[in-house]
C-alpha cells in the first residue's frame, strides 16, 4: 500500500509523561514521526499536538485509536492534508556578505516572501513560513548561491478546514451530560 | 490505608523494602482491616492478585517497594494489561528530592510501566494520594479494567495531611462505557435477524461486564451456536446447549471450521487474537462480521466489522435480544456434531480414555474435573497443562478458569492459585501445572505455608517443556533443543515446606490419589509422572487458516 503524509491532532490534558505515552504508541509499530509539534490550545489547561507521519490509512486510524484510548487523551483524529490549512516555518542563517555580494536581496525576498529578523555585520537571519517544499525550495537556492550556516525548521501545525475546533463541542457534551467541573 | 480502605480494599499482596516501609509501618495498624499476604517474590505478588481479581471481580492490589521490586512486578502488570485485569499497584519510590539522581533502588517506574498500564501514575505530594488512589481505583475497574500503577515517593508517605476521600466517579477525558448507539444494535439485530448460519464468539467481556445471564438469553432467543476464547471459559456452561466449544490454535474442531462457514460471525466482548483467528487473510471472509466490544481501539484492529457495536455486553447484548426474531436453526447446529464425532474418535478417547501405555495429561484433568463436580476453580500455569486444562475441565458457573492468556506467563500458575483460593475461599482451586513452570515461581509455596492456602497443585510432570518440545517434534525436525528437564523431588520439596502431596507413576494409582488430595481443605501438592512425549491436538498451527486443523492422526 502506498504511504501517505497523515497529520494526527491530539488534545491532552497538561500531564507530566503524556508525550512518552504518545510516542510509545509509533515506537510499538516501529513508525517513524515525521514531525512534531505541542504547545497550549485555546482551551486552558489542554495541549494540543500535531504530529505527521507516513504511513497507510489503516495504521494511522489503529494509531489513533490507541492514541485516544489513554487516559489523560481528550481527542485524537487524523487528517489528511486536503482537510486541513497548515503551516510550517523555518529560520535560516547566512552571512551577510555572501547575500549582499549575491546581487539583489529584494529579488529574493520577493519571490520567497522573506522575513527579516535579524542583520549585523556577520550574518542575516531570514524567515520563511509554508509548507515544506516551499521552505526547502528556499534552502536549496540559498545553500546554492550564498551557503547557509544555520537552518531550522519547525514541525507542522494545522487546522482543520471545519468551522470550529472539534474539542469544544466534545467538553461541552462531556460537561453536560455529566454536569459537573473536575 | 484510609483510601485502600475506603475503596472497600480486604485483601492486599505485598513484599516490603526500603523506600515502601512508611506504607507498611501503616499497614501495621491496619490489620483488622486489611489481610495482606507476603509472598516471596513481587511477581507472586501481581499473579496473586490477578487470580485474586480475575475469581472475585474486585481490584487485586500489590503493595511493594521500589527499584527492583518494581520491575520484578513487571511481569505481572503485562500480563494483567493484556489480559484486561482491573490492578492497583502501589511501588515505593525515593523521595521526590532524589528523583532522577539514580538514588538507591530508584528506577524510573512510570516510565518503564506506561506501556503496560491502563495508568501510571508518580505521587510526589502526600495532598495528591486521595486523589491519586481514587483514580486509580476508578480507571482499573470501570470499562475494560486494567492494570494501574501508583509510584509513591517515600516523602509523600511520611508527611502528614488532612485527609479527605472522595471516589472518583468521572474523567473528562476518559469514557470508560462508550454510550450505546441505537443505529449500531438495529443493524446488528437485522443482521443476525437475517442470518441462516449464525455463529458467537465468547470472550471475557462477557464476564468481565457480568453478562452471563444476558448472553444465554441473547443465544437461546435466535438459536445461535456459540464458542469461547481462552479467557471466555466458563461464561457459558459446559452442559449448555448450544455451548459448542473452544475456539483456536488449540480449541475444538467445530468452532474452527465452522467460522469459515457462518454467515454470520458475532463477536462479543473478545479481541479477534492471532491464536484465536490464525491467518487473518483466510479468516471467516464469508461471513457478515458484527463485533460487540467496550473497547474502541478493539474495532477493526484485527478484523473489520461490518456492524460494529461500541458498549458494555451488559447493555449492549439485551439491546439487541429484544430486536432479535426467534429462529431456530436445527439443522446448522447439528452440523457440529460432525465435528465433534471425528474430535471424539481421532483426539478424545485417545487423551481422555487412554486404555494402556503412560497416563495422558487429559485424563488427570478429566478426572481432577469429575472428582470436583466440575465445581472447582481451575487456576493453570502455561504451556500443555494449559491448553489441556482449558480443553478438559467442565464449567459449572463463571469465572472457573484463571489462566494467562495473552501474555502466556510460565510461573503464572503457584501465585495466581494463591489469589484465586483468597478471591473464593469457599471454592475448590485446582492448580495445573507443567514440571517447568511450576519451578518458575515455585518459592511461593512458602506463602502458601504461611499462610496455609488451600490451592490444590498438580504437576503434570513429563520431564519436559512439552509445548516447545511439541513445536519442535511438528516443526523442528525434532530437534529437542534444551527442552528436557531434570527435576528435583518435588514431594520432598513440598515436605519442607510441610505441604503434604503424593506422587503417581501407574494409572490405577491415580483416582485414589485425587481423592486424597481433595479430602479436606489443606494446601496439596499431587505429582503425576505422564507421558513424556504427550502433545496437545487439535492444532491450527501459528499463523495458518483456522480450518487448517492438525489431529494429530
Amino acid at each position: 500500500m502506498e504511504n501517505t503524509l497523515y497529520t494526527i491532532t491530539v488534545f491532552s490534558e497538561n500531564t507530566v509523561g503524556l508525550l512518552g505515552q504518545i510516542t510509545i504508541i509509533f515506537t510499538r509499530r516501529a513508525l517513524n514521526i515525521e514531525t512534531l509539534s505541542v504547545s497550549p490550545s485555546a482551551i486552558k489547561g489542554i495541549h494540543k499536538f500535531t504530529i505527521t507521519l507516513f504511513t497507510t490509512e489503516d495504521i494511522v486510524r489503529k494509531v489513533v485509536q490507541q492514541i485516544d484510548k489513554r487516559i489523560d487523551i481528550l481527542k485524537a483524529y487524523y487528517n489528511t492534508d486536503e482537510g486541513l490549512i497548515f503551516q510550517e516555518i523555518a529560520l535560516y542563517k547566512v552571512a551577510t556578505d555572501k547575500l549582499i555580494e549575491n546581487g539583489s536581496v529584494e529579488d529574493l525576498i520577493r519571490k520567497y516572501h522573506i522575513r527579516i529578523l535579524e542583520m549585523n555585520n556577520d550574518f542575516v537571519v531570514l524567515q520563511k513560513a509554508g509548507h515544506y517544499q516551499e521552505t526547502q525550495d528556499l534552502f536549496d537556492e540559498l545553500s546554492e548561491s550564498v551557503g547557509v550556516l544555520q537552518f531550522i525548521r519547525s514541525g507542522r501545525v494545522a487546522i482543520t478546514k471545519s468551522k470550529v475546533e472539534r474539542l469544544s463541542d466534545m467538553l461541552e457534551g462531556i460537561q453536560e451530560k455529566f454536569g459537573k467541573n473536575n | 490505608m484510609q483510601a485502600l480502605v475506603a475503596e472497600g480494599v480486604d485483601t492486599i499482596f505485598g513484599y516490603p523494602g526500603g523506600a515502601i516501609m512508611p506504607v507498611f509501618d501503616a499497614l501495621y495498624d491496619y490489620d483488622k482491616h486489611l489481610n495482606h499476604i507476603l509472598t516471596r517474590h513481587e511477581q507472586g505478588a501481581t499473579h496473586a492478585a490477578q487470580g485474586y481479581a480475575r475469581v472475585s471481580g474486585k481490584v487485586g492490589v500489590c503493595l511493594v517497594t521500589s527499584g527492583p521490586a518494581a520491575t520484578n512486578a513487571i511481569t505481572g502488570i503485562s500480563d494483567a494489561m493484556l489480559d484486561s485485569t482491573p490492578l492497583v499497584v502501589i511501588t515505593g519510590q525515593v523521595s521526590a528530592g532524589l528523583l532522577g539522581s539514580d538514588a538507591f533502588q530508584e528506577i524510573d517506574v512510570v516510565g518503564i510501566t506506561q506501556p503496560i498500564t491502563k495508568w501510571a501514575y508518580q505521587i510526589r505530594r502526600p495532598e495528591d494520594i486521595a486523589w491519586a488512589v481514587a483514580r486509580a481505583f476508578y480507571i482499573a475497574r470501570s470499562g475494560r479494567p486494567g492494570p494501574v500503577v501508583l509510584d509513591f515517593a517515600k516523602n509523600a508517605q511520611i508527611q502528614e495531611v488532612e485527609f479527605d476521600y472522595k471516589p472518583c466517579t468521572f474523567i473528562r477525558s476518559y469514557l470508560p462505557v462508550p454510550e450505546v448507539n441505537p443505529t449500531q444494535i438495529e443493524l446488528a439485530a437485522s443482521i443476525i435477524n437475517q442470518a441462516k448460519k449464525p455463529f458467537a464468539l465468547v470472550g471475557q467481556g462477557v464476564v468481565l461486564s457480568n453478562a452471563e445471564t444476558e448472553l444465554k438469553a441473547f443465544l437461546e432467543k435466535a438459536d445461535i451456536p456459540a464458542a469461547w476464547t481462552l479467557l471466555g471459559a466458563s461464561a457459558m456452561s459446559s452442559d449448555f446447549p448450544l455451548n459448542k466449544g473452544f475456539l483456536g490454535m488449540h480449541g475444538n474442531v467445530g468452532p474452527n471450521m465452522k467460522t469459515n462457514e457462518c454467515d454470520v460471525l458475532i463477536a462479543i466482548g473478545m479481541r479477534f487474537d492471532d491464536r484465536v483467528t490464525g491467518d487473518l487473510k483466510t479468516y471467516a471472509k464469508q461471513a457478515k462480521i458484527i463485533h460487540l466490544d467496550i473497547d474502541a481501539a478493539e474495532i477493526g484492529k484485527n478484523v473489520i466489522p461490518d456492524a460494529p457495536v461500541l458498549g458494555s455486553a451488559k447493555e449492549t447484548l439485551p439491546a439487541i435480544t429484544v430486536k432479535l426474531n426467534t429462529a431456530k436453526h436445527m439443522e446448522w447446529i447439528a452440523s457440529f456434531e460432525e465435528y465433534e464425532k471425528l474430535e471424539f474418535e481421532k483426539v478424545i478417547q485417545r487423551e481422555v480414555h487412554p486404555e494402556s501405555g503412560a497416563i495422558t495429561m487429559g485424563e488427570v484433568i478429566h478426572k481432577v474435573s469429575e472428582a470436583t463436580f466440575n465445581n472447582a476453580v481451575v487456576v493453570t500455569d502455561v504451556g500443555q497443562n494449559q491448553m489441556l486444562a482449558a480443553r478438559y475441565s467442565k464449567y459449572s458457573q463463571t469465572r472457573s478458569l484463571i489462566t494467562s492468556g495473552g501474555l502466556g506467563t510460565m510461573g503464572f500458575g503457584i501465585p495466581a492459585a494463591i489469589g484465586a483460593k483468597m478471591g473464593a475461599p469457599e471454592r475448590t482451586v485446582c492448580m495445573f501445572s507443567g514440571d517447568g513452570g511450576f519451578q518458575m515461581t515455585i518459592q511461593e509455596l512458602g506463602t502458601i505455608m504461611q499462610e496455609q492456602i488451600g490451592v490444590k497443585m498438580i504437576i503434570l510432570n513429563n520431564h519436559f517443556l512439552g509445548m516447545v518440545r511439541q513445536w519442535q517434534e511438528m516443526f523442528f525436525d525434532e530437534r529437542y533443543s534444551f527442552t528436557e528437564m531434570q527435576n528435583p523431588d518435588f514431594i520432598a520439596i513440598a515436605k519442607a515446606y510441610r505441604i503434604d502431596g503424593t506422587e503417581v507413576h501407574m494409572r490405577d494409582e491415580l483416582d485414589a490419589a485425587i481423592a486424597d488430595m481433595l479430602k479436606d481443605d489443606k494446601p496439596y501438592l499431587l505429582v503425576v509422572n505422564v507421558e513424556k512425549k504427550g502433545m496437545v491436538f487439535p492444532m491450527v498451527p501459528a499463523g495458518a487458516t483456522v480450518t487448517n486443523i492438525l489431529l494429530g492422526d
